[in-house]
């Protein structure tokens, strides 16, 4: 790439939106995050059509752990925090703290998805699989969606880090940090109602 | 490609219009087209809706033709054309307002009767005393009980005229619909669910069923035939049965979930609990419909249509939840 | 012989592929494959194809190979067509089994919507709509291709169905629990699911790249209400993408984990409920149809005005009316199924909803026909298509009022009037409307045009022959009918009309064969396009010389108003297709990338792999896809430097640069 970095005194935009070319692709990513917002509320739906054909088994009581999803939803909060800052200092250019906040968001993302696989795993050993019910299926596949997602989150920031530590920060690492920041955002309010409507509303309704 | 001269097209589309409603007053009248023919009120109904609604569309469909051939005639761009060129006539709010107008008018025809037919087609007819036929659509062949009468039949179906019947219908198969053109619409056979439709025969006759949705196949299988028969007719026919038919063992009931063709079958009585057939073991409960698959049969074949609000009614209603959102 | 070979041979061939028509294919397909490579070898061309084709991110190019293979697939899915209709030609005779006859009219559909129209739809996207917004290419090039590939590899991975395995056969709709394990064991579903999952992210992707094409690039000048009509239904159909797409992928991708890893989504025990698929599915479904018809108004939005020499009748009308469709298209999804006992209110507004959607499209229909009063009305192929169109699509509307009409549906759901209309808006809207386009931007992709006298044979015998085939269909549906019958007995008074249809249906055969040979004839003879401009065009793709160079436009021209390029012309301006040589400058221009192609190609053996569950061919795909992605992400190299005076040559070569 050879444009030139722009200098920040004579910017207004921000960083990753001073390039018309980077700045199309962050409208592309919004589109791409529109689909999947519908791919979530289609899964929701089903969770919700399911969630009352139970019959009785699993047990609300003992099935939906509320300790391990508090946890869950504490790690993934903060980290939407640590990856907000990663960007503000990517805008002001200091890459080492951007760096240590994105590995950091990435920790606090890893553990998250180890407490999940944990409850997974509890949960089979328990005997309940997804073959059992409809419910069991769509409760599986509407948590484990969100979870593969930060999965895949993870390892597309690596390669970020990988890229910064390489090129520095341009005008492309920046819409690319930038973009990993909008989709990280979103699966932390993708997750605030799988809590609410999964974990609280199964213990509750 | 040349056009023939004006007078000669004129001509054969005369021949073409007057064959094509020759074509239909031979045809359409024939008895073929059942849908045509309706031999009950569910289905007379319909197509009066039907007949409206053509009218409706065909005067539509007329004069768009009548537009197109117009322009067509006049402003095709040959030597000697002399209609005018207007090329910056290029919007009219009232023209616009017009096309705007009119179809909602036209639709509104249709509309107004549409809605107090589709309530109307929901509920069965005040104080009437339904027969009740439990159907199950199985692979590749439909299961009737009577659960008033405590008979069975595979593949045909006995009904008296002139009363109403209610038929409750599942699957334990593939989705198939159950319909008999001439007395009436077609509902969904599914499993997990049942849904009631009820039809009518006024006048005695031999119907025809049939499967609008696939289901595998053998699935050309899914004819069957209705025989309407006067009430007391109705009542020997069921006495027949009870005399001279075998009874459905468990075995047989088995036997019939097995995927395969039959040919027609009757049985004196049924067991119980197989209707609906709860599959592999799952209980439905907070279904729709309340039908437990545990429970005595005779909490969902009770003589419908006396009380206050019909049982179909009931279930119609039932039906606008969606399930799950009964409490848990 | 080690003990996995018959195994092989009986997963891969089981007796179900073994059949005359399946080793017919299988004889064509082998045949076709020696003489292609045969020719590529002997001409020396294999590393012209790789460099100029199948890593282009050219939209010209990707425009023109999606053009194959929907034509490609127009075929595939005509003979299935032929193949249903010989069968119904008589009462009991057994052409084919009805085993077969299940998978045809699978095959049939799906490969119609997905693999010939969409692709026919993404063809006129691509090669028309960064020329008409005065753009250099697409927002995303390098998606843009990732887009074909996975559309390309998907269309595979469903076709080699038929000899490998086994082809689905429960419809293109693909209800549970039919397609569930129970009852459907073998290949031909997974297929199915994964085939259309694979595409259906390709098309999502297309989906986002021209909506933000046209949100973020268009020339300067060009506001939203200055943009072509064309524009304006791409923009609708992809915002419809956007969010169509999205319920399919969970609806295809729930089917997948019962058969796959079984869950018990749609299971008949376990609680599932079947209905939810369907509603997830024509959540999608109702705006899919909008989704294929909606670029056909675009395009007769514009060829009506060219052949008419006058503009648009009620440009913002026609505007308010797409997106009014668009955003009702969302709201009528449940007349599907009026007979699945939803109740009479939700039956009741479902009506209501898809009876006001024929309001907006009422609107454009006079729209179009005042477009030609008072105009020149020339009726050369893509107008005559446009006319046809407005009758067969006239009266597929008004059949569709009667099916919205509840109880009327519920008499004639799933019958053969069922068919004949959507046939008749489908064939008559969208493929009536693609075949006008292609018509119409043909000297415009390839340099020259078709010959007209072909064309309008090709029309006639096309317009014609499916008169006869779908006429009778409705009356068929009167008779009781029911769709997806493999055969029928004689008593029921449905053999004459059948015949009648299946004549129709060779017609319209006949009709396909003259359109082929039109352009394989016009490949040799037809009129060149000099001029860039040969049907005196009025929107901005006329001003560049056909084929446009890579680069489209030399200099962007500066838009004042609609139909720019017939505004040019008025003034007398030659300034937009006249360049000074001070006016160019170097560009950046996207570079061909091998990427989309093996991402492809990784996505279809992850396909195959989880076709016959076999784990290991699955990731080993699934590692091509992660190794693909990884090299996109690590790839900075994706734009290349084209100097200002290379473009100079170029234009000077085109007799478009001013001394």
């Amino acid at each position: 790439m050879s444009q030139a970095w722009p200098e920040m005194e004579e910017q207004t935009l921000p960083a990753e939106f001073a390039h018309e070319e980077e700045s199309i692709k962050i409208t592309g990513f919004w589109m791409f995050l529109v689909t999947d917002v519908l791919i979530f509320a289609s899964l929701f739906s089903l969770y919700a059509v399911y969630a009352g054909r139970m019959g009785g088994e699993p047990n609300p009581a003992t099935f939906f752990h509320l300790g391990p999803a508090l946890a869950e939803t504490l790690l993934l909060l903060t980290s939407s925090f640590t990856v907000g800052l990663a960007i503000w200092f990517m805008r002001r250019r200091q890459v080492g703290a951007m760096t240590a906040w994105l590995v950091a968001t990435l920790v606090l993302g890893a553990t998250f998805v180890a407490i999940e696989a944990r409850e997974f795993l509890g949960d089979i050993q328990s005997g309940y699989t997804w073959h059992q019910s409809a419910f069991l299926s769509a409760f599986f596949t509407l948590v484990g969606t969100h979870g593969a997602h930060v999965t895949f989150g993870i390892l597309m920031a690596l390669t970020l880090l990988i890229q910064v530590a390489r090129r520095g920060l341009t005008p492309v690492t920046a819409r690319k940090l930038y973009t990993f920041s909008l989709y990280w955002h979103f699966l932390d309010v993708v997750w605030i109602f799988i809590y609410s409507v999964v974990y609280l509303g199964g213990r509750l309704g | 490609m040349a056009l023939p001269h004006p007078r000669v097209r004129r001509a054969w589309v005369r021949g073409a219009l007057l064959a094509g409603i020759l074509g239909l007053a031979l045809t359409g009248c024939g008895p073929h087209y059942v849908l045509l023919h309706p031999a009950g009120p569910v289905a007379q109904g319909e197509l009066h809706l039907m007949v409206l609604a053509t009218i409706a569309m065909a005067v539509v469909i007329a004069f768009v033709l009548a537009l197109l051939a117009y322009v067509l005639w006049h402003f095709r761009d040959r030597p000697g054309r002399t209609a005018p060129y207007r090329p910056d006539w290029t919007h009219s709010r009232r023209l616009e307002v017009l096309w705007f107008v009119i179809p909602a008018v036209i639709l509104t025809v249709i509309a107004v009767p549409m809605v107090g037919q589709t309530y109307a087609l929901a509920k069965l007819p005040p104080k009437s005393d339904p027969l009740v036929v439990d159907v199950t659509s199985l692979d590749w062949k439909w299961l009737f009980q009577y659960p008033q009468q405590g008979v069975a039949t595979v593949n045909y179906l006995v009904i008296p005229t002139g009363r109403p019947v209610l038929f409750e219908l599942t699957a334990n198969s593939p989705m198939n619909t159950f319909w008999i053109p001439e007395l009436g619409g077609m509902e969904y056979t599914m499993s997990g669910r049942v849904l009631p439709l009820w039809l009518e025969a006024s006048r005695p006759g031999v119907y025809w069923g049939h499967s609008g949705q696939f289901s595998g196949v053998d699935f050309e299988q899914m004819f069957f035939t209705v025989r309407a028969v006067g009430p007391s007719q109705f009542q020997s026919w069921v006495a027949t049965v009870r005399r001279t038919a075998p009874a459905m063992t468990e075995a047989d009931f088995r036997q019939l979930l097995n995927p395969g063709t039959v040919g027609t079958l009757t049985y004196a009585s049924y067991p119980a609990n197989t209707f609906p057939a709860v599959t592999h073991g799952f209980t439905l409960n907070g279904g729709m419909y309340m039908v437990m698959g545990n429970q005595p049969k005779d909490n969902a074949s009770q003589p419908m249509g006396s009380g206050a609000a019909s049982p179909s009614r009931t279930s119609r209603e039932a039906m606008h939840t969606m399930p799950g959102m009964s409490g848990r | 012989m080690p003990a996995f070979v018959p195994y092989l041979l009986h997963t891969l061939f089981p007796p179900t592929v073994l059949r005359p028509t399946e080793i017919g294919a299988d004889v064509l397909i082998v045949a076709t494959g020696v003489i292609i490579v045969t020719v590529l070898t002997r001409q020396k061309k294999w590393g012209w194809l790789w460099r100029e084709w199948l890593t282009t991110v050219d939209h010209k190019r990707i425009a023109v190979m999606y053009l194959i293979a929907a034509i490609a697939m127009l075929f595939r899915g005509g003979v299935d067509a032929l193949m249903m209709r010989t069968n119904l030609a008589l009462p009991s005779v057994h052409f084919i089994s009805a085993e077969e006859y299940n998978e045809v009219f699978t095959t049939h559909g799906t490969i119609m919507i997905f693999f010939m129209a969409m692709p026919l739809i993404f063809a006129l996207f691509n090669a028309v709509i960064p020329l008409m917004i005065g753009a250099r290419d697409v927002a995303f090039p390098r998606l843009n291709a990732v887009s074909f590939w996975l559309f390309a590899f998907g269309a595979l991975l469903f076709n080699i169905s038929f000899v490998v395995g086994g082809s689905p056969n429960a419809g293109w709709t693909a209800y549970p629990p039919l397609t569930e394990l129970a009852f459907n064991p073998g290949p031909g579903e997974n297929y199915y699911f994964l085939a259309l999952f694979i595409s259906g992210i390709g098309t999502t992707i297309t989906g986002i790249n021209f909506l933000v094409t046209i949100l973020r690039m268009r020339a300067p000048g060009m506001t939203l209400m200055r943009m072509p009509l064309f524009a304006w239904t791409t923009l609708c159909t992809s915002a419809l993408i956007l969010f169509a797409f999205p319920p399919l992928t969970v609806a295809l991708g729930t089917s997948l984990l019962d058969r796959l890893f079984h869950a018990s989504f749609y299971t008949l025990g376990h609680g599932g409920m079947p209905m939810m698929y369907v509603n997830l599915f024509w959540l999608f479904g109702h705006p899919e149809v909008y989704i294929v018809v909606l670029p056909a108004f675009g395009i007769f939005s514009e060829v009506v005005p060219t052949f008419s020499r006058k503009p648009l009748f009620g440009y913002t009308a026609m505007v308010v009316s797409v997106v009014a469709i668009m955003v009702l298209s969302y709201g009528t999804w449940v007349h599907h199924f009026f007979t699945m006992g939803a109740g009479p209110s939700v039956n009741v507004f479902f009506g209501l909803s898809t009876m006001l959607i024929a309001i907006p499209t009422g609107v454009k229909i006079f729209n179009w026909i005042f477009t030609m009063w008072g105009g020149r009305i020339r009726l050369t192929v893509p107008m005559l298509y446009q006319l046809a169109f407005i009758p067969t699509f006239v009266v597929g509307g008004a059949t569709g009022v009667l099916l919205a009409t509840v109880p009327v549906d519920y008499q004639l759901h799933n019958t053969y009037f069922l068919v004949a209309h959507f046939h008749n808006t489908l064939i008559g809207g969208t493929v009536f409307g693609l075949l006008s386009g292609l018509y119409y931007w043909w000297p415009k992709m390839f340099g020259y045009k078709l010959d007209e006298r072909q064309g309008k044979w090709a029309f006639w015998l096309f317009f014609l022959g499916f008169w006869v085939t779908f006429g009778p269909q409705y009356l068929l549906g009167l008779e009781g009918m029911t769709r997806r019958l493999w055969t029928y007995p004689l008593g029921l008074g449905w053999h004459a009309l059948n015949l009648i249809s299946t004549i129709g249906a060779y017609g319209m055969g006949a009709g396909f064969v003259v359109l082929v040979y039109n352009v394989v004839w016009s490949m040799q003879h037809g009129e060149r396009d000099l001029t860039g401009d040969p049907w005196d065009g009025r929107t901005l793709e006329w001003s560049l010389p056909s084929p446009a160079p890579e680069y489209n436009f030399a200099r962007i021209p500066v838009v004042t108003e609609r139909d720019a390029w017939w505004a040019m012309k008025a003034r007398g301006e030659t300034t937009a297709v006249r360049v000074r040589p001070d006016e160019i400058s170097a560009l950046e221009l996207p570079r061909n990338s091998a990427m989309p192609f093996f991402l492809g190609l990784g996505f279809f053996v992850l396909g195959f792999g989880l076709t016959f569950r076999w784990w290991w061919i699955a990731g080993l795909g699934l590692a091509g896809i992660l190794g693909a992605m990884l090299w996109a992400g690590f790839d900075y190299e994706d734009r290349k430097h084209v100097h200002a005076e290379e473009i100079r040559r170029i234009e000077a070569a085109l007799g478009r640069l001013e001394a």
